[in-house]
């Protein structure tokens, strides 16, 4: 028996890898998990879209439950997105707000007129440096921030009503009992 | 010829190119500039995600670079730009990850299973020897 055992030893560690390795091929190795997980909103402050006088900063973001959406108008991905969006917006009262990445004022604008805006108020970030502080590295992504301003989920691509119950909905629902 | 070939073959695959042009970042502090560009080759780009900040053309990349050039001209040391880099995109962007308790699997799998995989063949060697003697 000892000796059947000792025989079987590398089919154990081959088949114990080979389970390391399937689960790894399951993964997606280019999705980053957010670095600002459980840690409050950066502090920031960027013009308004919807008027250039005013200001989208991280105090917006304490208060109730909110998304941030990191969007732009020559995002194509964030048109598959959009009529997720403009349903959160019309089914719940989270408010959506927008981070526009380094886009042109007036196609932003263009592109929110022509597809409808599901967004509270979306900044203007010209230059790309706020999302930088966001850990942002690629449109869309949308975050999940809590009433007390910490970071709570993000999702990077395109968000559907799948994710959007699977992953978001549970979190928000702890939020909201809690 | 034999030298030619190895003089070739050297000079083909041994090059310390950067992708940018190097008067596009200036510096004052050679000891600065020596900084950055370290920390180029050592941090990723999170759109090509095997290249590092000094190849990548990703819009991105470049955004990255002129952060790291800011900081560094702002004072930061190479310790505190890495923190501030990890600090919003997490451990991933460093292309050698940390060394800590979560990592250390990562660090030593690859001596320990050479250290098993060596004992074990000496092991069999040595009974191979005994029972060859008798």
């Amino acid at each position: 028996m000892n000796k059947l055992l000792y025989r079987a030893i590398p089919f154990i560690i081959f088949f114990a890898m080979a389970l390391l390795l399937w689960r790894g091929l399951n993964s997606d190795p280019t999705v980053l998990p957010s670095a600002l997980i459980n840690k409050p909103v950066p502090v920031f402050k960027v013009p308004r879209l919807d008027d250039s006088q005013a200001y989208f900063s991280h105090e917006d973001l304490s208060g109730e439950i909110s998304l941030v959406n990191v969007w732009a108008s020559w995002c194509l991905p964030c048109r598959d997105e959009h009529a997720t969006l403009m349903s959160i917006a019309r089914t719940t009262r989270i408010p959506i707000y927008g981070l526009n990445y380094k886009d042109n004022w007036q196609d932003a604008r263009d592109w929110l007129n022509r597809y409808g805006d599901p967004y509270v108020s979306s900044g203007f970030d010209e230059d790309g440096r706020i999302a930088i502080d966001w850990g942002f590295y690629g449109v869309p992504e949308t975050f999940l921030i809590d009433q007390a301003g910490i970071v709570r989920y993000k999702h990077a691509g395109i968000l559907t009503p799948q994710i959007w119950r699977a992953q978001f909905l549970p979190l928000i629902n702890e939020m909201t009992t809690a | 010829m034999k030298y030619l070939f190895t003089l070739l073959f050297y000079g083909l695959t041994i090059n310390f190119v950067y992708a940018i042009p190097v008067d596009r970042y200036q510096f004052d502090d050679p000891q600065a500039q020596a900084e950055f560009y370290q920390l180029l080759k050592e941090l990723r780009c999170l759109v090509c995600q095997n290249q590092d900040l000094s190849d990548s053309n990703a819009s991105l990349a470049e955004d990255l670079r002129q952060e790291v050039y800011a900081l560094i001209q702002q004072g930061y040391s190479k310790a505190e730009v890495l923190r501030y880099v990890t600090d919003r995109y997490g451990d991933f962007i460093l292309f050698k990850p940390p060394l800590q308790v979560s990592t250390y699997a990562l660090w030593f799998t690859p001596f320990a299973l050479l250290l098993l995989a060596t004992g074990l063949l000496l092991y069999r060697i040595k009974r191979r020897t005994i029972l060859l003697d008798n």
